[in-house]
């Protein structure tokens, strides 16, 4: 009821736009208006830069459908998306669920900010740590000689599972934080209440403490996923010649072949899937938050 | 009684662990930047060669020089506008507020690839070009959102009664913001103005599309030098990112709970 009255004094748009404008101006010039050019980018021909000849074209969307290139390389990038999500799941869940229900005071005050922390640091130079760990006669291959009775060569670097390690360690903290948020708000009650009727722990687990923090999984998954579908520095680095992805293709339009127009198309075909999927996990999230 | 015991160390044990896989490698290529051999080979030989020899690299040298200098105005301007643009949508109520919020999404959501390639399109069509102007314009917009939310966190737990009392006891619209509002507020502009030094300071994919030879920044010139093959240099470089990042976050961490217990 204060609140109302405070607040309710004080309406209009009027007052608060010369708060609002500096902001919003910015966001407009630096974000709305390049992916609207962007989207007017991906039907010209060429650039209209220097005089040169453009024309509009559905053409850069023809590519995309004609040329399975490019659709078997968005498929593969979603594949990979989903595997380092699900693998972000698979290890961050658990320890999330540690975090809010086992752990107490300081200790789970401490250890949160340290699996949180790698997230707010840079990303590059994580995933160059990797190198470090993953190539031959890397760290893994030297401790795992020094430990076997047998000699192997590890030489995980430039390949498929490289490439998933450094996108799981990049975005593992996500699933942590969000799944922790939804974990420590079930009130543990409802969970002794399970056992005490003669729930199992799996039971509980199953009935009352998954479906209570799905919306942290979904976030979670949506929050993964989206960067992961797009990411190319990361494949770059450790995939080397596997590292081939629907990200790497965009970039090389951009910075290698100089086919603006196209790239434009292909990012704004993968700015589609991911509203797409944004939508779709829109809904729990609000009934989440 | 005795299996939720096990159970319960188990699950410390597993947080170690994933602790343990968070931390090795960015330890492990910590340490080999103070290995003496130029191919990381072990055994181990302590120098600090590599570090000494950073600066001599006049190219890295002014890429941490644009860095730090757009990591700073960067969180200047997002901070003023991100701080006034909370004031708004905290006291105002008005049509289109929702829209105006839900707006703050999308910098946040879409994978910087696609804003990253959409913004050189952009400064490119219009005239502004690649260069330090355009990074920092791309940097400030990926700020604000991050700014707006921490610092409107902060507004949720101030009581507007107080402001109102401000004001029937004869102080203006100036004087209420900056000696009732902002002082209560102040932790949550803190906060988010060491966000934005982060979000700026760690940037790499816009920064890639928008930066030209001559003019770069830290990240960007690392990707670079890493393309071009591995050098004790680069974890050199890399370990005091690293460290100068962390311990920001730390700091931060002082201000803003990160979602944890209030």
């Amino acid at each position: 009821m204060a609140d109302q009255l405070a607040t309710g004094s004080r309406r209009g748009l009027r007052p608060a736009l010369p708060l609002l404008l500096p902001a919003y101006l910015w966001l407009t010039v630096a974000i709305f208006l390049p992916l609207s050019a962007m989207v007017f980018f991906s039907f010209m021909t060429d650039l209209p830069l220097a005089g040169k000849e453009w024309a509009f074209t559905l053409g850069n969307y023809a590519a995309f459908f004609s040329q399975s290139l490019y659709s078997t390389l968005l498929f593969a990038s979603l594949r990979l998306g989903l595997e380092v999500t699900l693998w972000c799941v698979v290890i961050g869940y658990p320890a999330a669920y540690v975090l809010a229900k086992v752990l107490k005071g300081r200790s789970r005050e401490a250890i949160f900010l340290l699996v949180i922390l790698p997230f707010w640091s840079n990303g590059l130079v994580r995933i160059f740590s990797w190198a470090m760990v993953l190539r031959e006669g890397g760290i893994l291959d030297t401790a795992l000689n020094a430990v076997l009775p047998f000699k192997i060569n590890i030489d995980l670097m430039y390949s498929y599972p490289a490439v998933i390690i450094g996108l799981v360690h990049s975005y593992v903290p996500y699933m942590v934080l969000t799944c922790y948020l939804t974990l420590q708000a079930i009130d543990d009650s409802l969970i002794e209440a399970g056992r005490s009727l003669g729930a199992s722990r799996r039971q509980v687990l199953r009935r009352v403490i998954i479906p209570l923090s799905m919306p942290g999984l979904i976030a979670g998954s949506a929050l993964i996923f989206v960067p992961v579908v797009g990411s190319f520095m990361e494949p770059r680095i450790l995939g080397g010649r596997t590292g081939t992805f629907y990200g790497t293709v965009i970039e090389d339009q951009f910075v290698a072949v100089f086919n603006w127009p196209l790239g434009a198309a292909l990012s704004f075909i993968l700015l589609a899937v991911v509203l797409i999927i944004l939508a779709l996990a829109a809904p729990v999230l609000r009934r989440a938050g | 009684m005795a299996t939720t015991r096990i159970l319960e160390w188990l699950g410390r044990f597993y947080v170690v662990l994933l602790l343990g896989f968070l931390y090795l490698p960015i330890i492990i290529m910590g340490a080999m930047s103070f290995n003496a051999s130029p191919f990381y080979q072990l055994p181990f030989e302590w120098t600090t060669d590599w570090y000494a020899s950073l600066w001599q690299n006049d190219q890295l040298i002014a890429a941490t020089r644009n860095s730090i200098e757009i990591a700073v105005i960067t969180t200047i301007i997002s901070t003023a506008l991100g701080s006034m643009a909370s004031l708004a949508l905290y006291r105002y109520e008005f049509r289109g507020k929702k829209v105006l919020q839900a707006l703050l999404f999308p910098p946040i959501a879409i994978p910087w690839l696609i804003t990253g390639t959409a913004m050189l399109i952009f400064f490119f069509g219009v005239g502004i070009g690649r260069g330090l102007i355009a990074i920092l314009l791309g940097h400030v917009a990926l700020a604000l959102p991050y700014v707006i939310v921490v610092v409107s966190a902060r507004l949720q737990t101030f009581a507007p009664e107080l402001e109102e009392a401000a004001r029937s006891l004869g102080a203006n619209q100036w004087q209420v913001t900056m000696r009732v509002t902002l002082p209560w507020i102040m932790p949550g502009v803190i906060a988010g103005g060491l966000f934005a030094f982060a979000v700026s300071f760690d940037q790499f994919v816009v920064s890639y599309f928008l930066s030209t030879p001559g003019q770069t920044t830290l990240p960007v010139e690392i990707y670079a030098a890493i393309r071009k093959g591995f050098t004790p240099e680069i974890n050199a470089v890399s370990t005091i990112i690293i460290v100068v990042s962390m311990g920001l976050m730390l700091l931060t961490a002082r201000f803003f709970k990160f979602g944890g217990e209030k």
